[in-house]
């Protein structure tokens, strides 16, 4: 595979066509050859860089410069200019106004974009695209110049760790399956994101696939299999479509399939879907699903490496562990290992959710603090409420209250800090809300998603939650807080799995960290956020409301009367305390008691 | 499970013959594949739009597995359903992002506009209205999916409108 140092891509369809791409497109052959530039510059086809309104329109990698509007005659001063003299031949570069992104905005200063860098930048359904990215480049690398321990080596020091939240570090866990002895092998991705708040991977698999796809190659081709398998939750419908499209473009180019690049070495991929069930994202859970079976997890050792998927040798990894080999193996170890901390290298994503000026996804290197990952990436608490708690980790995960905000985000200090780095799920809670609530919360997902093998986790999960649901009804009673501790320990130790074992977490850190607002709901019956229902009551303020009807017209129940220009009135034995009246009043005159 | 006979019911999709050859073909296509069940019950959750338990007995015969494990699969996935849907579903996202962002009140308005609880289909069997668990749009909580189309910051007050599309007399 030759190596070029940029690529043009030409819009070929049939309006740039029309206009003449066809013949632009060979000018600009001819003019390289004539510069002698032919062997630094690849020309490609593509589609849809534009609108094609400007035809015919090209795309300049890797400075993502967009011309358009071009002749034949144009040809020589554009080589020129570009590509012998650096510059951007403005006259010709479209502005084109990008579509505003919801998820993804343009990166802050802190932040640092190696897994996420293709998102939102190349076409995902165009492998040119991220072939002109220095796509694939690691595959032919890899396949032609190192041997299986080479690709270990360089994992190992990296340091790059699972992404999936546990942390295990990539290099050991391939060499643990390369060590396997048995065939065949299978290389899995775990593409099942389940975490409430987290949308990461999704973002990966639907804008940069290949990525992910060159990363399970490599790491086929270190641990010897040839067959690999991605399990996409069912709730992702578009990221297993491009997912699709992206493997057999891939194999269209010899990339997959047999013979990969002419090396002899043979691999192919097939994506299996979820089907709702949280503890699929569990390892031997997610292999007993794509084997057609229910996903209920088993014990471990035999771990994956020596009996996996179909109980054969099988190395699995997360999207985002996958998405970050290519550029390991392109820019080395050193480069990887500089990112980070001492322990957690690299960057990692996050999708901040919850009470922020700007939610959204990121990706930070790891050890930035709390602090700058809520306030100067998330912009701060919206409406300039206070920081109550980061809610990180999952369900599976702990709330940290501000006196964490200078902790660093690395994989330790989270889990000392009674938290957990997850898959990169991050909420941000304002101090509007109930902690009590929210450990209600995660507790309704974990009991409902508990599998039911092992009995603590199927009963305890419920009797916490009813213990929970009965505090945040008001009819909290003396002892409940230690019934709930002690409740908490037993499931942690007498839980096979990750579910398990985690789920008291949210229960435990909110105990730590806000015991005082249990205290309240249980002794004084009564919600210091003022969010559980049965311990608060709406009405509305004399003279401040105006009498627009608005919340008469939107109470659900018809609790609220009044006549128009009249201060309404609440009746609370109709009230059901769902809010609306006071999120639609226009004049804040709807109090909260 | 003795009780289950493979008798078919005349409005059972098995009966009909244009759907029993889409079920035929799912099958055909990915009875090879290792793990086959999975996909084959995925495709017919998603193409049929509910997998009945005469499908299921259907599925195992013709698979070579035991009715218990295609039941067993059926019932442990939540995206699989044995009866059939309303001709549109609007889900709510309780993920947390959803929650804090105030789907509960969503989900009020919807009961009272349509007279059904999450999980219930309206009696005209027109809308089915399900929760769900983060569909990954946090972002832009709180966010309900009607059929296929996500809508993210939703109020109260803009429920109505929003799902007036799918209301049968409404367009
Ligand atoms: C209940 C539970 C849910 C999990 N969900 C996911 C998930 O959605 N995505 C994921 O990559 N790992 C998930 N994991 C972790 C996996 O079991 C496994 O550690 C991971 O796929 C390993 O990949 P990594 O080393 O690249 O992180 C989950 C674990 C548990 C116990
Ligand atoms: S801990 Fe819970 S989810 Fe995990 S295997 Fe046991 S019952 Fe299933
Ligand atoms: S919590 Fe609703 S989309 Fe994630």
């Amino acid at each position: 595979m030759k190596y070029f140092r940029s690529h043009i891509l030409v819009c070929v369809d049939p309006e740039c066509l029309k206009k003449g791409a066809h013949e632009v497109m060979d000018a600009i052959q001819d003019e390289l050859v004539a510069q002698g530039l032919i062997d630094e510059v690849q020309v490609l086809e593509t589609s849809r860089i534009g609108d094609c309104s400007q035809g015919p329109e090209i795309m300049v990698y890797p400075e993502g410069v967009h011309y358009g509007g071009l002749t034949v005659d144009d040809v020589p001063f554009l080589v020129e200019e570009h590509f012998l003299k650096g510059r951007i031949a403005k006259k010709f570069i479209i502005e084109t106004e990008k579509a505003k992104d919801e998820e993804l905005s343009a990166p802050t200063p802190k932040e640092m974009r190696v897994v996420l860098r293709n998102c939102g930048k190349i076409d995902p359904e165009n492998i040119e695209d991220y072939i002109a990215e220095d796509g694939y480049q690691a595959v032919a690398k890899v396949l032609t110049s190192m041997t299986p321990d080479d690709v270990i080596d360089v994992m190992l020091k990296s340091g790059e760790r699972g992404r999936g939240g546990a942390g295990f570090p990539t290099g050991k866990k391939w060499s643990f399956a390369r060590a396997s002895t048995e065939t065949p092998k299978y290389t899995v991705c775990n593409a099942d994101e389940g975490d409430p708040g987290a949308f990461m991977n999704r973002r990966v698999l639907e804008g940069d696939p290949h990525a992910v796809l060159e990363g399970m190659i490599i790491a086929g081709y270190t641990i010897g299999s040839n067959q690999g398998y991605i399990y996409c939750r069912a709730e992702y419908p578009v990221a297993v479509h491009t997912l699709n499209i992206a493997i057999e473009q891939a194999r269209s180019l010899g990339l997959l399939g047999k013979n990969i690049l002419g090396t002899g070495f043979d691999f192919d991929l097939e994506v299996r879907m979820g089907a709702g069930a949280f503890v699929c994202g569990e390892e031997t859970a997610l292999m007993a699903s794509i084997e057609g079976k229910r996903g209920e997890p088993r014990p471990r050792p035999p771990f994956p490496a020596v009996k996996g998927l179909f109980a054969k040798p099988t190395n699995i990894n997360n999207v985002e562990s996958y998405a970050n080999v290519p550029q390991i193996i392109l820019k080395g170890a050193d480069w990887y290992s500089s990112l980070g901390t001492e322990k957690s290298k690299g960057t990692k994503t996050f999708a901040l959710a919850g009470d922020l000026k700007k939610p959204g996804l990121v990706e930070v290197p790891l050890g930035i603090t709390l602090r700058e990952l809520v306030y100067d990436v998330g912009g701060g608490i919206k409406d300039d409420k206070g920081f109550k708690a980061a809610q990180i980790g999952g369900p599976m995960g702990g709330c940290l209250p501000s006196k964490y905000l200078d902790l660093p985000v690395d994989y330790e200090s989270l889990i000392s800090a009674g938290a957990m780095m997850g898959s990169g799920g991050l909420i941000v809670l304002d101090d509007e809300t109930c902690m009590v609530d929210i450990a209600r919360y995660f507790m309704d997902f974990t009991q409902d998603e508990s599998c039911g093998k092992c009995t603590p986790c199927r009963v305890g999960t419920r009797r916490i939650l009813e213990i929970l649901q009965n505090i945040c009804d008001g009819k909290g009673k003396d002892g409940d807080i230690e019934t709930l501790e002690y409740l908490c320990k037993e499931i942690n130790a007498a839980s096979l799995c990750g579910l398990g074992q985690g789920a008291p977490n949210p229960v435990i850190s909110t105990l730590k960290h806000f015991r005082n607002e249990y205290e309240a709901h249980i002794y004084d019956k009564r919600c210091p956020a003022k969010v559980c229902k049965a311990l608060i009551h709406y009405s509305i303020t004399d003279g401040v409301c105006t009498g627009c009807t608005v919340c008469a017209r939107n109470c659900p129940v018809n609790a609220i009367s009044g006549e128009r220009r009249q201060t309404h009135v609440i009746d609370p034995d109709i009230c059901i305390r769902c809010g609306i009246c006071a999120q639609v009043c226009n004049f804040n005159a709807v109090e909260v008691k | 499970m003795a009780e289950i006979k493979f008798s078919i019911s005349s409005n059972d999709p098995l009966a009909k013959p244009e759907l029993k050859k889409i079920i035929d073909e799912v099958i055909d296509r990915n009875k090879h594949l290792n793990g086959a069940t999975m996909v084959v019950l995925n495709e017919l959750q998603s193409k049929i739009g509910f997998i009945s338990r005469p499908m299921q007995v259907y599925v195992a015969q013709r698979l070579g597995i035991p009715v218990s494990q295609v039941h067993g699969v059926v019932s442990f996935y939540s995206f699989f359903t044995t009866s059939p849907r309303g001709k549109h579903t609007v889900k709510f996202c309780l993920g947390t992002a959803c929650y804090v962002g105030g789907i509960p009140q969503i989900i009020e308005k919807a009961k009272q506009i349509l007279g059904v609880e999450p999980g219930q289909t309206t009696e005209d069997g027109e809308i089915t209205l399900e929760v769900c668990r983060c569909v990954g749009a946090c972002s832009q909580a709180p966010v309900v999916v009607i059929d296929e189309d996500l809508h993210g910051r939703v109020r109260p007050n803009k429920f109505p409108q929003l799902i007036k599309s799918i209301q049968p007399g409404q367009e």
